[in-house]
């Protein structure tokens, strides 16, 4: 099947306008000798029925966080989606639109980003953010990029317990520019600041994560003091739904925070696509890559949006470029723009309150059972980690086959951590879901014992 | 006051207005829990509006945006073609939106089958042997070959390859993402035909040379003639070709880049397999590549082994993760329904009418405008706009008045060789009705161009703003709204 209206008479009426005897014959410019000369191997074609039925059935394959209560979390967080963020952010309108660079003709598309830019710097508390990053992974390297730029030095220091994934990816991405990385270890759970002004002196920015992936919360202001001091910049990646009750980035004098919207009504979506952002301090703002929506006048001095500071990007400076981001993620944007605003400040708050009641309910419970051990004393948000006697995949397969999605396993990454297990806990999951994951693991660790 | 339909969300907003999206948390006090000295002093500034505000708010921007179901949407290069509502629908089952990236593969065969057997099928579509589909975006892509071919290069002592060569009609993310790599670009001259200037070419490799990347068929909508020539060349010299695959949609099914020479090439699913492109993303940009390159691919890899699937990490050639988790599994989803909708014969049709519809807008504007490198066209073409110039009109002019058509103009002045260009691809989804509307109001608006230029400096007319003042924008960059802070009253 396919979505083609030319019926065959359009098809004569066409090729006879081009002069062209055949189809074929459209495609002479390619050399003979190259073209395929047998169909692509590929399944047969589906009707609309057809192709329904075959994804419902792959669709079932697979484990849920409907099917099954999520406590995982470990930078993907499963929270209540809004059934008005659902459809509006599902309207042709939006689905369908192009990048806003025709601006008369998308005031709708640019009015919403900058609505999402004045959302993320009241998050955050800076003065300034750009229209969206691929994910957090990405952000955070473009941070980097950005202190790297900003200083002549090569070096950064990163808290080791910033999320792995994040850490890998800005090594793969500066793994060409000679970035030297100094990491930071997290004995208690949170980052060590012994010592982190001396280092920061040396280098480019000094990054850590907060809540962090132990979900610890991390004294930002005592890591900004410390990158200042050294005249380093401060970069913290920050899940945005603690910003409802914790103090923010640009209060604690933070200079450019990263992280993901995702936890906004975005869906987890086994990845992506989610939704990076970037904030900073206003004197960054040309050293922001990605796309920025400003607000002018037009011709008869009505407000009006557009695409500004374009001479950043790579359509513009090309090899000179910093970054080569072109795309946003316009779309997820737009949905965490629907769900901060309609939960609004009371709701931010409420959202980010009950995640901190769910977690620590669930984290007294489970410390409590005998085998359990807590590797971490510090403050946390929504996540925390456990010990158990037991091998993490097999203590996640036991909670799967009793109904829960739990277990993020901390081992291959802190191998200091053996046998240690990331949990979280948001508003979707109620006092007796905690409960009856605690009564679950009970039972699952006395059979073991 | 801005009217109603002109405020922002912060602008509807009065204290104590909410949604009921969420209960109620226990009242119990935060430092309970986390010490005070890490709580917040001041709340965000985040919008109080109820649920029919927000819901109406968003609504009426979205229709004061183009999109694809509402209009043509010729834009060069970005294939804005028919997005099927089947796939949203696909994309939004909870197995699959549902799923949680750190779920074991056991608990997500449906979802890694899924993405194995698109690896299968785009490897396929290429001529490659390998796929990944972590990258994000098509930059992230050509950052993600360009970085296997180096490490392919330095794995071999050959360190020396640090220049990257780039055709002058190359797209904006080519030199940015070869200098990200480590890579020095050198620009590469289009010969008159519109090809790649061989003898330029000649001239710039070198012992040195890493890759060439190619858009092919080119940004100008035409095939590379002298593909095969150039990949030998750039062989024999021990580098490797890269190719942009911005504009496969002309070629799926008819040529494969893995046949006429390519090393490594990306994909951009939201082009050529309709993934939508949700105001400017998310794209999705796989990247296949030939055997030699496959150690090389970030990890995680999806394998199959015997009949289950699973997520390979140790791989201690590859250039390493770009990306959290596995890429943009829900772009993944919509083009691994696409593909199955269309199977080999609809891939094919869709690049036979693509380019049959190219060909027949441009037979329709041609004359009266003027097209660069005037061939048979592939699934685009380029206008020359500068003969309008006479009549003191710019192709910015012309873009705008085709909003008052009620088309969404082509994408203007790229590629950066043709001047005042125009480049127009209007895709296999539409119809000839639609093709000859818009070839009229193209020539309509040269008429109007000749008759009352000023007309055309003025437009848009009929949209929900005036010509806008980007300069303004840039000189004083405004990018958050402020709000007024009311001073409160003595009692």
């Amino acid at each position: 099947m396919d979505y083609i209206p030319n019926a065959p008479d359009d098809v004569a009426s066409m090729l006879s306008a081009v002069g062209a005897s055949s189809l074929d014959e459209l495609f002479a410019g390619i050399p003979e000798n190259i073209r395929l000369k047998r169909p692509l191997r590929l399944p047969q074609g589906f009707s609309e029925q057809e192709l329904w039925a075959h994804m419902v059935e792959l669709s079932a394959r697979n484990l849920t966080t409907d099917s099954h209560r999520c406590f995982l979390g470990g930078g993907a967080y499963a929270h209540f989606i809004p059934a008005a963020v659902e459809q509006v952010a599902g309207r042709g309108e939006w689905v369908t639109s192009y990048t806003p660079y025709q601006a008369e003709a998308s005031q709708g598309s640019l009015q919403a980003i900058f609505e999402y830019q004045t959302l993320i710097c009241e998050l955050t508390g800076l003065d300034v953010a750009n229209a969206s990053h691929y994910d957090g992974s990405t952000a955070l390297a473009e941070a980097v990029a950005m202190s790297l730029d900003a200083s002549e030095r090569t070096r950064v220091v990163l808290s080791s317990a910033v999320n792995p994934q994040y850490r890998a990816v800005l090594r793969t991405l500066f793994r060409h520019s000679g970035l030297e990385v100094v990491e930071l270890q997290a004995p208690d759970g949170a980052t060590a600041t012994d010592g982190v002004a001396d280092l920061a002196a040396q280098a480019a920015a000094v990054v850590v994560q907060s809540p962090n992936y132990f979900g610890v919360v991390e004294d930002l202001a005592e890591f900004a003091k410390a990158a200042h001091a050294g005249g380093a910049l401060a970069i913290a990646s920050v899940n945005p739904v603690c910003l409802g009750i914790l103090e923010s980035p640009g209060a604690c004098e933070i200079d450019i925070a990263v992280g993901d919207a995702q936890p906004f009504g975005i869906e987890t979506s086994y990845g992506g696509p989610w939704c990076g952002f970037m904030a900073a301090k206003k004197h960054l703002i040309r050293r922001m890559p990605g796309r920025m929506v400003g607000q002018t006048v037009d011709a008869s001095g009505r407000r009006a949006f557009c695409l500004t500071l374009q001479a950043r990007e790579q359509h513009i400076r090309r090899e000179k470029a910093s970054s080569n981001i072109c795309t946003n993620q316009a779309l997820m944007a737009l949905r965490a723009t629907l769900t901060l605003s309609g939960l609004g400040r009371e709701g931010v708050r409420r959202m980010a309150t009950t995640c901190v009641q769910r977690a620590h309910e669930l984290e007294k419970e489970l410390a409590a059972l005998p085998g359990v051990r807590r590797p971490h004393s510090a403050p946390f948000f929504h996540e925390f980690v456990i010990q158990t006697p037991m091998p993490v995949p097999e203590f996640a397969e036991k909670l799967a086959r009793r109904g829960f999605l739990a277990g993020v396993d901390l081992q291959r990454d802190y191998p200091h951590l053996p046998r240690a297990v990331l949990l979280c806990a948001t508003e979707r999951n109620t006092r007796q879901d905690v409960q009856a994951l605690a009564a679950a693991a009970a039972e699952i660790l006395q059979e073991k014992a | 006051m801005n009217h109603p339909d002109t405020q922002l969300i912060f602008e509807k907003s009065r204290p104590g207005r909410r949604t009921g999206f969420l209960p109620d948390a226990d009242p119990i006090p935060l430092d309970a829990f986390i010490p005070r000295r890490f709580l917040r002093k001041t709340p965000p500034r985040l919008p109080e509006v109820g649920e029919l505000e927000l819901v109406r708010h968003y609504v009426r921007l979205s229709q004061k945006s183009f999109s694809i179901d509402t209009h043509f949407y010729p834009l060069g290069s970005c294939t804005m073609k028919y997005n099927p509502k089947i796939n949203e629908k696909i994309a939004a089952l909870p197995g699959f939106s549902r799923l949680h990236p750190h779920q074991p593969p056991e608990e997500v065969q449906g979802a890694l089958l899924l993405m194995h057997e698109l690896q299968e099928y785009l490897a396929e579509i290429a001529g490659m042997d390998a796929v990944t589909l972590q990258p994000a975006a098509g930059a992230q892509g050509e950052l993600t070959g360009l970085m296997m071919i180096r490490a392919w290069h330095d794995r071999q002592g050959q360190k020396d390859r640090r220049e990257v060569l780039i055709p002058d009609s190359a797209h904006g993310t080519n030199p940015a993402s070869s200098t990200l790599a480590g890579y020095r670009v050198h620009s590469v001259k289009s010969n008159r035909r519109g090809g790649v200037d061989l003898e330029d070419l000649q001239k710039k490799l070198s012992p040195r040379t890493a890759a060439l990347m190619i858009t092919n068929p080119s940004t100008l909508g035409l095939f590379e003639r002298e593909i095969v020539r150039i990949c030998d060349l750039l062989h024999q010299a021990g580098a490797q070709v890269y190719m942009d695959g911005a504009n496969m949609n002309a070629i799926q099914g008819i040529t494969r880049p893995g046949d006429f020479g390519v090393d490594v090439m990306h994909f951009n699913l939201h082009k050529t397999f309709s993934t939508p492109h949700g105001g400017g993303g998310p794209g999705s940009g796989p990247v296949a590549c030939k055997r030699h390159l496959e150690p090389y691919l970030p990890v995680p890899r999806v394998v199959k082994a015997g009949d289950r699937y699973t997520l390979e990490n140790d791989r201690p050639h590859s250039i390493g993760r770009v990306k959290s988790f596995y890429g943009n599994f829900g772009m993944h989803v919509r083009c691994y329904a696409y593909i199955r909708t269309h199977g080999p014969d609809g891939l094919r049709r869709n690049a036979e009418h693509a380019v049959l519809n190219a060909n027949y807008l441009k037979s329709r504007i041609a004359p009266p405008f003027k097209v660069a490198y005037d061939r048979r066209c592939m699934h685009e073409f380029v206008i020359d706009g500068s003969p309008l110039r006479k009549l003191g009109i710019r192709t910015l002019d012309v873009a705008k008045r085709l909003l008052d058509y009620g088309f969404h103009p082509p994408t203007i002045y790229f590629p950066l060789i043709v001047p005042e260009c125009l480049m127009i691809e209007p895709t296999e989804s539409e119809t000839r009705e639609t093709l000859d509307a818009f070839a009229d109001a193209m020539t309509r608006i040269l008429e109007e161009a000749k008759r009352d230029p000023e007309l055309l400096h003025q437009a848009p007319h009929t949209m929900p703003v005036k010509r806008l003042d980007e300069l303004k924008a840039a000189r004083e960059p405004i990018v958050r709204h402020e709000p007024v802070v009311s001073v409160p009253q003595p009692a």
